[in-house]
């Protein structure tokens, strides 16, 4: 080590602290007491801290943080199921027609949220499906399956036509194929896909607000909108809410950075 | 992968094997193409129909919500009046379009120019491999992860005109109260702040790998050459950025178009108009208040969309062009 590259570990602590004091200070709030809550200057660190603001979380959150979890691994499910089976068909199986469904893709990542959640609304209130817990899947999951089939598609293509040949020559069928050599292989891009759709689905709130809000089951992005709605000076339940919400992120941070890189990157770099 | 090795070659020699004594003929093979292509479709199908369902209604439901009067009541029972251009002269006219579109505007702009600068330069940083690099470049994610609701309600308190860190932190420079969120001057600069603070993560990690993609002997010739690393930033690592660098910026233009969350939950798009874009302009007409019009919100949906479609083509090109 010179000197030279302490000089910029040094540096580059200094960034990440300003970068992360929002975060830093989200945490502190959760355990700053309600007299200390005004205080001026404010306190730096919880010192005499308390957790009303966690207890409250448990007494009142528990049902929110439930329903947004079945809702982000129900998107999972629902987009890995769509995702999977035609990007493999578009990178390997190769269809006349091809391109204009990934031509599509492209372009229905641009629609935004706020004119899907309006159409959404229109039909949801004629099917009476308002409010229900399954009408927000799909809607959180038409976030994830462009995004899904561009990142398995880049991947797939990668995968050796020699495999699915050999395979096909021993007679399994293309359905087959897919399922135990193009699937197992492909168990990166699984993971990144199942993270990416699993947060998305987790952290949203426009189609929550406008196809759930008067739902008895709702997620987590309204369990705090309602804190904040309701004018409630209670900084500390709403800042504690906010960092269980914020758990997810912090486990796949952890556990699998290099997929949220590589779901980062995809689609935007080309090898 | 040891699979991939072995089975490759058998798989090459049976392909070689069945090519040549029993060639089927003309008919049989055009049936299996035909098969191939069916089986092909059928994998693709449940996507197409899902596209279909959920992309292609709700937006054709959003048209026909802008051409028609909706009411309340005619929204469960459909037979509203068909009125044409009238919702979209209605809109175009209104007080609150112009302020939109220029917030709209300021917010994408300034945005992208921040986050990319911010982005690229730490990205820069970074590509010196120092002691703990990795490690802090991977929690430069966070905000990026964070669910926007998160993000924002942090950001609003931090940003409290009587009891937020950051006036306590100007104050203690001498630096008067700012009412960052209820001041119609402060509450765009308010809400770009943190929108910045979100993106830059995508940007740097989007830089980063493009500038691991950059060969090293371009840049031992460059030294050879006597070229100083200002010299090197400006020949040699900006030009050859330049794909990644349109692709990441037309992708944050698609992105902060969107954006809702932050601004909804930080200003509501107030006070008054000073920060309302056109996603929230929609959302208040449609949502925002007891008496929802759906109808303007529609019509002003749509304006975006033909926004954000213009650029998205453009998107399509340059992904088209690099992929070629």
């Amino acid at each position: 080590m010179t000197r030279r590259s302490w000089w910029r570990t040094a540096v580059g602590i200094l960034l990440t602290a300003v970068m992360l004091f929002p975060v830093y200070w989200m945490v502190n709030v959760s355990f700053t007491r309600d007299s200390d809550m005004r205080k001026d200057p404010p306190n730096l660190f919880p010192i005499n801290g308390t957790v009303e603001g966690y207890a409250a979380v448990l007494h009142q959150q528990l049902p929110f943080l439930a329903t947004s979890l079945i809702i982000g691994l129900g998107t999972v499910v629902l987009t890995l199921a769509l995702a999977a089976p035609a990007a493999f068909s578009l990178a390997k199986l190769r269809p006349k027609g091809g391109g204009v469904v990934s031509f599509l893709l492209l372009i229905a990542q641009i629609i935004p949220a706020i004119i899907m959640s309006m159409g959404f609304y229109t039909i949801y209130v004629r099917l009476g499906i308002l409010d229900t817990i399954w009408g927000l899947i799909i809607a959180d999951s038409t976030l994830a399956v462009p995004f899904g089939v561009l990142i398995f598609a880049a991947f797939m293509s990668g995968i050796p036509d020699e495999l699915i040949q050999a395979s096909r020559i021993d007679g399994a069928s293309t359905w087959r194929t897919f399922r135990s050599v193009v699937l197992p292989v492909s168990r990166n891009s699984i993971v990144t896909v199942a993270l990416f759709s699993f947060l998305w689905a987790w952290s949203d709130f426009l189609f929550a607000n406008t196809l759930d809000g008067g739902g008895t089951w709702k997620p987590i992005t309204l369990g705090i909108y309602a804190y904040i709605g309701n004018n409630n000076q209670q900084w500390n339940s709403i800042m504690a809410t906010a960092v269980v919400a914020s758990i997810p992120a912090a486990v796949l941070l952890v556990v699998a950075q290099k997929y949220v890189a590589a779901g980062v990157t995809a689609g935007a770099v080309k090898d | 992968m040891t699979a991939t090795s072995s089975q490759a070659p058998s798989a090459a020699r049976a392909r070689a094997g069945a090519a040549d004594p029993t060639a089927p003929t003309r008919a049989t093979r055009s049936r299996a193409h035909r098969r191939a292509q069916w089986t092909a479709w059928g994998f693709i199908a449940p996507v197409v129909i899902y596209l279909a369902l959920f992309y292609a209604y709700p937006l054709y439901k959003n048209i026909d919500l802008s051409i028609r009067h909706y009411t309340v009541r005619s929204f469960i029972t459909g037979d509203a009046e068909f009125v044409g251009f009238q919702n979209f002269a209605a809109i175009f006219s209104s007080s609150t379009f112009w302020p939109a579109i220029l917030n709209t505007g300021l917010f994408v702009f300034v945005s992208i120019a921040f986050q990319f600068a911010i982005g690229l330069a730490l990205a820069v940083f970074f590509f010196r491999n120092f002691r703990l690099s990795g490690l802090l470049r991977a929690l430069f994610l966070v905000p990026w992860l964070l669910p926007l609701l998160v993000s924002a309600s942090t950001w609003s308190w931090m940003m409290n005109s009587d009891s937020g860190v950051i006036n306590a932190f100007l104050e203690a420079f001498g630096i008067g109260q700012i009412n960052w969120l209820t001041s119609p001057d402060w509450s765009l600069i308010a809400v770009l702040i943190a929108n910045i603070w979100i993106g830059i993560p995508f940007n740097l990690v989007i830089m980063y790998s493009g500038l691991q993609g950059i060969p090293n002997d371009v840049y031992e010739a460059a030294a050879i050459d006597g070229a100083n690393g200002w010299q090197r930033f400006w020949r040699i690592t900006f030009p050859l950025l330049r794909p990644v660098t349109a692709i990441t910026l037309l992708l944050g233009f698609i992105y902060t178009l969107k954006v809702f969350d932050i601004i909804w939950i930080m200003t509501r798009g107030g006070p008054a108009t000073s920060s309302t874009t056109l996603a929230i302009w929609s959302y208040q007409l449609g949502f925002g208040s007891l008496l929802p019009d759906f109808s303007s919100a529609a019509a002003v949906g749509n304006v975006l969309i033909v926004i954000a479609l213009v650029f998205g083509l453009a998107y399509a090109r340059v992904q088209r062009r690099l992929e070629a």
